[in-house]
């Protein structure tokens, strides 16, 4: 096989992932729902968010429908807005047994739930001195990327558009430096609405993309996942077979000499 | 006592730890974390720690989300 097609794994924290798409489990109209959607998108790693238990107690458990032997859970702090409620969410993911990884989100404004970035360093140095293995959503500023890198981050993971809001990719050219300026892998976090956008993420060369409200809000949530599993890897497949140089005009793909002659 | 939990006050017998909370509030310990006055538990400690009177207490665990 050439070197586009035998691929490298996601590395994250030491452990390695042959999918590039994580997906969510939020808003989904079912569990079951839900986790046929899992299995459509190929994914291994697949988000939860941290929450106060109904009680008394059901015993009903988002985890009744996600095999954790089978995926690797990312334990989100969304709903944070300081430093510190984000450190103890994570403390608190970590302790319930949904492991060393977060998807850390410090927000800093309710209307775009775009990232505060001061806090957002802050807790990637604290949770990553503490052994966690940070994954950081984070706006799409290079500047801020390198910092996170700086801080501890395993990866980063920069926004393509507000959450939630199926916008696409509004930046590439930002997202293309933050690959030049960081050495950790870039997952695009948000904004994804179809399948193209998850394309256009990995052909700019991104190592992965994170998604939630375009898969569980499509009309066919399986149908969807299972789009954005094939637009993942075609868009990583077009990245590294290495796509043809944009030119205004025309050049011909067929031979210009050997044209027959019809006039008469 | 009273105590609150996820933000209510309720009423459970004195002298509780936080293993005998848990199960007089019918909640399964596995995949679920608790924070007793802002610091985390470690489940180790379950056991041996007794909620006191005016405790605030956060009982969570995994949600769906993105």
């Amino acid at each position: 096989m050439g070197y586009a097609m035998s691929d490298t794994n996601l590395v994250l924290g030491g452990k390695e992932f042959t999918s590039r798409l994580i997906v969510g489990t939020g808003k989904y109209s079912s569990n079951d729902i839900m986790r046929d959607a899992h299995e459509a998108s190929g994914a291994e790693i697949v988000t939860v968010a941290v929450r106060r238990v109904n009680l008394p107690g059901t015993g009903e458990s988002i985890l009744d429908f996600i095999d954790t032997s089978r995926y690797t859970l990312l334990p989100n702090t969304a709903g944070c807005y300081t430093a510190d409620e984000a450190v103890r969410t994570a403390y608190l993911a970590r302790e319930a047994g949904l492991g060393e990884m977060v998807k850390l989100e410090v927000i800093g404004d309710a209307r775009t739930l775009f990232p505060d970035v001061q806090g957002l360093l802050e807790a990637t140095r604290t949770l990553a001195r503490d052994g966690f293995v940070v994954m950081p959503y984070t706006n799409d500023d290079p500047v801020i990327a390198r910092r996170l890198e700086e801080a501890g981050a395993a990866c980063v993971m920069p926004l393509g558009a507000p959450i939630g809001s199926g916008l696409g990719i509004r930046n590439p050219y930002n997202i293309k430096i933050i690959l030049e300026t960081v050495s950790i892998p870039v997952i695009v976090d948000a904004g994804v609405g179809t399948a193209s956008d998850a394309a256009i993420a990995m052909e700019l060369g991104c190592d992965g993309v994170l998604m939630n409200t375009a898969i569980a809000g499509a009309r066919d949530a399986v149908a969807m996942a299972r789009a954005m599993k094939l637009a993942v890897e075609a868009g990583r497949l077009a990245c590294r077979a290495g796509r043809i140089s944009k030119k205004l005009y025309a050049t011909a793909s067929s031979p210009l000499e050997g044209v027959p002659d019809w006039t008469s | 006592m009273k105590i609150t939990i996820n933000g209510h006050v309720v009423d459970v017998p004195d002298g509780l730890s936080v293993d005998g909370l848990l199960s007089h509030l019918n909640v399964k310990p596995v995949y679920t974390a608790v924070a007793l006055n802002r610091e985390v538990t470690p489940k180790s400690a379950y056991a041996s720690m007794r909620i006191k009177e005016g405790d605030r207490i956060e009982i969570v665990r995994p949600m769906g989300g993105g």
